[in-house]
């Protein structure tokens, strides 16, 4: 596995509530789950992905948590493509300008 | 320290005092009110006063652009003569991409101005990025608390966005999994680094807002030489709609109609862990919209100044399908690009501009950035990948979490007016449960915070047998 350096931005993981900790006013599939945090900052300690590590976070606090991934990415996109999108422009537009005969 | 949940939650009015720098006992009066004018009042923020901290801080004078496609194509369907001519003010234009921006740069201005060393929101939305970016601005500190993931660590594409906006501006993100508890976890920083709340609920938070209010009048009296008829705005905490109508009223006497409009998501609940990434707008629905028009005071602040119920005329809501097909049709249409959730007011006003003559106008009062993540086109393949069925048919079909309908044509997009006198009644018989007596003064707060009158009020007071004290010292 390879070792994640001391000073490496990293995410970690960490439990805020355990499941019977959880406050009473809420559905049954959120009760049975725990409350989850996800914070990133600078790992104080070498460490491999999994283990609990501590962290300076970029306000100059501690948090300790699991090490989910160093220098974590940002992988949103658009998506898979939706081609009724395509069919919302020709609607519209046949709509509006009255369809190919018209152009 | 004990940082127990229930020890942390005890806790909460002092943390909140230090936290805001109001002491909201003092707006307390008699058995149910409180002075809600006076707690705006002392916050201090003439008009004036904003808009010049909202210019020198990239907020505000966002351009007002006629949608004169989108008209068009609303008169294709309305009777002869009828179909308002439709306005949007184009808010995404503000520095962080949203209306936003206006209610952070109050807030941070605020909280520089007490010596706060830095700033907490907890949001999801936009607000995330404002505060992050406003706080960048002042040299503040900035953390965004976030409910974004199911307990899987599965996220919403568009808060996984909003979250990268906000490290943009510098800001640490808190991100958590689905809960009411994140405000355990808010409280716990908000303790231990001693930061501004810059919560979306104080009157800072709202007093931002009143300068677009103002605009949009002074915009459409430039733009067709007379003020709106119709202003439609988003509604999810109440605070855009608060904020606009307290506006709109500081620069006009003209009755212009205010309109809230939400998302329909009913039947998915939002503390839910398997239904967080079932629908397809985090913002601007009825999960909000709905308990919070009921219960202001449910936010994270022990008085709202955000009170849609004082302000609002009509309120619709309009389907997912609806929304993303208008957002759809700006970028088509209008050659507008910007993100779903701002355009929710735009699907409304598609709808009721049909209602009204030619001559009239409608402006709707907000755009939203788009980007990855944050877009139609990523929302629905979301959806798409979550088992929701997506289709062209009547939107009246779709059920939340389970589907996404397209109209088949235009006609088929139609806001739905919710009950708002139910509402009212709801509100008011939330507000006296459990209750023997209540005071003159309790009566016309009653009578403020839903827009009825006193009659409206002692109906429902005799009903539960409820009485109203002469005089109250």
């Amino acid at each position: 596995m390879n070792l994640i350096k001391k000073n490496t931005w990293v995410l970690i993981k960490k439990t805020i509530l355990e499941p019977k900790e959880r406050t009473g006013s809420i559905p049954e599939e959120t009760k049975k789950v725990p409350l989850l945090m996800w914070v990133k900052g600078y790992t104080l300690d070498d460490a491999n992905i999994g283990q609990n590590v501590k962290i300076k976070t970029l306000t100059g606090r501690f948090e300790t948590g699991e090490l989910v991934e160093a220098n974590p990415s940002y992988m949103h996109t658009y998506g898979k493509f939706v081609p009724e999108i395509l069919e919302i422009d020709k609607l519209l537009k046949d709509t509006l300008f009255g369809g190919e005969n018209n152009e | 320290m004990n940082n127990s949940y229930e020890a942390v939650m005890a806790r909460k009015n002092d943390i909140m005092r230090q936290s805001v720098g109001i002491d909201y006992n003092q707006y307390e009066q008699d058995y149910i009110s409180f002075d809600f004018e006076k707690m705006m009042d002392d916050c201090g923020f003439e008009l004036d006063e904003i808009r010049k901290i909202q210019a020198e801080s990239g907020v505000g004078q966002t351009p007002l652009k006629e949608c004169k496609n989108i008209t068009a194509l609303a008169r294709k369907v309305a009777k002869p003569g009828y179909g308002a001519r439709i306005f949007i003010k184009d808010e995404a234009l503000n520095d962080s991409g949203s209306f936003k921006a206006r209610r952070a740069s109050i807030s941070c201005y605020q909280a520089k101005k007490m010596g706060y060393k830095g700033v907490i929101a907890a949001t999801s939305g936009n607000y995330g990025a404002a505060v992050a970016s406003q706080a960048a601005k002042y040299g503040l500190k900035c953390i965004i608390v976030q409910e974004c993931y199911d307990s899987k660590g599965v996220g919403q594409p568009e808060i996984i966005e909003k979250a990268r906006a906000c490290e943009a501006y510098g800001a640490e993100v808190v991100q958590l999994s689905v809960g009411p508890e994140l405000f355990y976890k808010f409280l716990l920083l908000l303790e231990e680094t001693g930061y501004f709340n810059a919560s979306l609920y104080t009157p800072y938070g709202i007093k931002g807002i009143e300068s677009l209010g103002a605009e949009l009048v002074e915009d459409s009296i430039r733009l067709t030489g007379k003020e709106p008829d119709m202003v439609v705005v988003t509604n999810a905490g109440g605070g855009n709609l608060t904020g606009t109508a307290r506006g709109i009223k500081q620069v006009t006497d003209k009755k212009i109609e205010i309109v809230g409009s939400s998302v329909n998501l009913k039947g998915l609940h939002m503390a839910s862990d398997t239904d967080f990434n079932k629908k397809s707008f985090t913002t601007g629905h009825t999960g909000f919209g709905i308990p919070f028009i009921m219960n202001p005071d449910r936010s994270d602040v022990p008085r709202s100044a955000a009170r849609a119920l004082r302000y609002i005329d009509r309120y619709v809501t309009v389907n997912q399908g609806e929304v993303f097909f208008m957002t759809e049709a700006l970028s088509i249409l209008e050659g507008i690009e910007r993100g779903p959730a701002g355009n929710t007011s735009l699907a409304a006003a598609f709808s009721l501009a049909q209602e009204l003559p030619e001559d009239k106008v409608i402006i709707v009062q907000e755009t939203e950035y788009t980007s990855a993540g944050k877009h139609h086109q990523a929302q629905l393949a979301f959806a798409r990948d979550n088992g929701i069925c997506i289709y062209f048919g009547n939107p009246q079909d779709e059920i939340p979490g389970r589907s996404i309908v397209f109209p088949k044509d235009i006609s088929f997009l139609k806001a739905i007016n919710l009950d708002l006198d139910k509402i009212k009644t709801k509100y008011i018989n939330n507000h006296i449960k459990g209750l023997k007596q209540i005071s003159n003064k309790d009566l016309e707060f009653l009578v403020n915070e839903t827009n009825t009158s006193k009659r409206f009020v002692e109906n429902l007071l005799t009903h539960k047998n409820i009485e109203v004290e002469a005089k109250h010292e």
